[in-house]
C-alpha cells in the first residue's frame, strides 16, 4: 500500500481552479519530486495535502481519508510542511522555534533529546539557540525550517522549494542533509522544486504539472531522460 | 514637593488598574487584530458577580477566585459563541457585534442590579500604609495584586508550552497550524485570560471608584490609552503605557489649572490623539508593513 495516494485533486481560490484533477503516490520512506514552472500549481498541491486551500478529491494517508480536515489535524498525523518562505517565527528564538515543532507530540520527555539531536544534524543552529530567528541568514533559516519538522518526527515531510534563496554550497549541504534523514529515519519527502536537476537527482519518482495538470509521471532517471524535460527544465 | 510624590505614587496605584486593562486590551487585540469594546463591561460585570457572592455571604477571597475562574470560562464562552461563528466577517460588523456586548451587558448589570451606586469592600484595608501617608493599603495592594498577575503572566507566556503557543498562534497563525497548534483553541484562551484580568482589575477599582454599571467606562478609555502609548503590539509596553497614564493623568489633574478632577478623562484622550499622530506604533510597539 502506497503512504499518500491522491486521486482527482482539484483546488480552489475564489472562483479560479488552480488543480485539475491530479493524480499521484508516494510509497513508505520514498521521496517524490513535483517540478513545474512558476505558477503550475505545485505550492498549490502541497497547500491542499494539508488543507490549506478549497479542495475536492481523494487523499489518503495511511489508507485514511485525510481530504477535507484541518491542518493542524493533518499535522498532528506526521505530515511535516516546510512552506515556501520558511514559515519562521521570526520574533521568537531559533529554540522556541524547534520546540514549536513539536507541538503537536504527546510523548514529552522524548523532545528533548530529539532537539540535542536536530543540533547534532545543524550545528549552526546551536550556536544561535538564543538567538530571534529572524536574524538567521537565509540558509540558516532553511536550516531551522527542516529542523522544526523534524521535530515533529514526521513520517512525511513535504518541502516546498528548499533550495529558493540559497547559495549552491548551502543547496548541496541541505539535499545532502534530506537525502540522510530519508536514509537513516525513512522519512517520506514530497519534494516541490524549480531546481529540476537536483530534485531529480535526490528523489525516486517524479511528476511534472503544467498549469494544474500532471503530463508526465514516472521513474525520476527516465524523467531527467525526456527530451522535453531536458529542453525545458533541465536546460541541455 | 510632598504633593508631587503623593500624586505619583496614587498615579502608579491607579495606573496598576490601567496597566491590567491595557493588557486585556493588548492579548485581544494581537490574537484577533483588533479592540473588545466591551471589555469594560465585561470586567464591570465580573465585578458585580463577585459583589453579588459577598452579599451571600462569601468571604471576600473564595469570591474572588470564584469571580475570576467563573470570567476566565465566560470570555471563552463569549470568543466561540459570539465572536467565533463571525470571525471572518468585515470589521465593521465585528464592531456592532462588541458595541451589542458592550450595552447587553451594561443593560443586564442595570436591570439584575440596579442603577444605584454600591460600595465593593476591599481585603487590604483603607489606613495608610506605613503611617507615612503617601499611599493607602488598598492602593498599595492594587499595585502587589498587579505585579504578582504581571509576573505570572510573564511566567506563563515565556515558560510553558502552552504560553509558547498561545504567542506562536498570535504571531503567525498559518504557520502555527503547520506546527498542529490548535489556532482557534490558543484565540478561545486569549479571551478567557483577557476576561479574567478584566474581572481582577473591576474588583480592585470598585472600592475606589464605587461599583456601578458604567463604572468602567472610563477605566477602559484609560486603558486603551495605555495600550496605545505602549504599544499594541507590545504586552509588556502597554503595562509600562498604563502606569504612565495612570501618573500622567493624576499630575496633570493637579498641576495643570483648569483640567481639575473633571477634565482628567480628556487627559487619556488627548495621550491617544497625540501618540497616533506623532508615533502610531506607540513607544514599544513595532511598526508593522504589510504589501497591498
Amino acid at each position: 500500500m502506497m503512504m499518500l495516494e491522491v486521486r482527482g485533486l482539484c483546488a480552489f481560490y475564489g472562483q479560479s481552479q488552480a488543480l485539475h484533477g491530479l493524480d499521484f503516490a508516494l510509497a513508505e520512506g520514498g521521496i517524490v519530486t513535483l517540478l513545474g514552472a512558476n505558477g503550475a500549481g505545485k505550492t498549490t498541491t502541497l497547500r491542499a495535502l494539508c488543507g490549506m486551500v478549497r479542495m475536492t478529491g481523494e487523499i489518503s494517508f495511511d489508507g485514511k481519508p485525510i481530504a477535507g480536515r484541518a491542518t493542524e489535524d493533518i499535522v498532528r498525523l506526521g505530515v511535516a510542511h516546510v512552506p515556501e518562505g520558511r514559515g519562521t517565527f521570526t520574533r521568537m528564538t531559533v529554540e522556541e522555534n524547534l520546540q514549536l515543532g513539536a507541538m503537536a507530540r504527546g510523548d514529552r520527555a522524548a523532545i528533548a533529546a530529539d532537539l540535542e539531536e536536530v543540533y547534532g544534524e545543524f550545528p549552526q543552529l546551536k550556536k544561535r539557540r538564543r538567538q530571534q530567528a529572524g536574524t538567521l541568514s537565509g540558509g540558516e533559516q532553511q536550516m531551522l525550517a527542516v529542523g522544526r519538522a523534524l521535530m515533529l518526527r514526521p513520517r512525511l515531510m513535504l518541502l516546498d522549494e528548499p533550495s529558493f534563496g540559497l547559495a549552491p554550497l548551502i543547496v548541496a549541504e541541505l539535499f545532502g542533509i534530506l537525502r540522510r534523514l530519508n536514509q537513516r529515519r525513512r522519512v517520506a519527502m514530497l519534494i516541490v522544486e524549480q531546481n529540476a536537476a537536483l530534485a531529480l537527482d535526490l528523489a525516486e519518482h517524479a511528476y511534472l504539472i503544467e498549469t494544474g495538470r500532471i503530463v508526465m509521471g514516472g521513474p525520476a532517471p527516465e524523467i531527467a531522460k525526456d527530451e522535453a524535460v531536458r529542453r525545458s527544465y533541465l536546460g541541455y | 514637593m510632598q504633593l508631587l510624590l503623593q500624586q505619583v505614587v496614587a498615579g502608579i496605584a491607579t495606573g496598576a488598574i490601567y496597566a491590567m486593562m491595557a493588557l486585556g486590551v493588548v492579548m485581544i487585540y494581537l490574537a484577533i487584530d483588533h479592540l473588545n469594546f466591551a471589555q469594560g463591561e465585561m470586567a464591570t460585570f465580573s465585578t458585580f458577580l463577585a459583589w453579588q457572592m459577598i452579599q451571600w455571604g462569601w468571604p471576600y477571597w473564595a469570591a474572588f477566585v470564584a469571580t475570576v475562574a467563573i470570567s476566565f470560562v465566560g470570555g471563552i464562552g463569549v470568543e466561540r459563541i459570539l465572536f467565533r461563528p463571525i470571525r471572518n466577517a468585515p470589521i465593521l460588523s465585528q464592531v456592532v457585534a462588541f458595541i451589542a456586548l458592550f450595552s447587553i451587558l451594561n443593560s443586564s448589570d442595570g436591570e439584575i442590579w440596579n442603577f444605584t451606586i454600591k460600595s465593593f469592600p476591599t481585603p487590604f484595608g483603607t489606613k495608610p500604609l506605613f503611617c507615612i501617608g503617601l499611599v493607602s493599603t488598598h492602593q498599595a495592594g492594587m499595585v502587589a495584586v498587579t505585579v504578582v498577575i504581571l509576573a505570572l503572566l510573564y511566567l506563563f507566556f515565556r515558560g510553558s508550552r502552552l504560553g509558547l503557543a498561545m504567542r506562536a498562534a498570535a504571531a503567525n497563525p498559518e504557520s502555527a497550524r503547520l506546527v498542529g497548534i490548535r489556532v482557534g483553541w490558543m484565540v478561545a484562551l486569549g479571551w478567557g485570560l483577557s476576561t479574567a484580568i478584566g474581572a481582577v482589575a473591576g474588583m480592585l477599582i470598585a472600592p475606589v471608584v464605587f461599583l456601578d454599571p458604567n463604572m468602567m467606562v472610563g477605566v477602559l478609555i484609560y486603558g486603551f490609552a495605555g495600550a496605545i502609548l505602549g504599544g499594541m503590539s507590545s504586552p509588556g509596553g502597554a503595562v509600562i503605557g498604563g502606569f504612565m497614564v495612570g501618573v500622567i493623568e493624576n499630575l496633570a489633574g493637579t498641576f495643570i489649572p483648569y483640567v481639575g478632577q473633571e477634565l482628567k478623562l480628556t487627559v487619556a484622550l488627548v495621550v491617544i490623539v497625540a501618540v497616533l499622530m506623532v508615533r502610531p506604533a506607540g513607544i514599544f510597539g513595532r511598526v508593522s508593513v504589510s504589501r497591498v
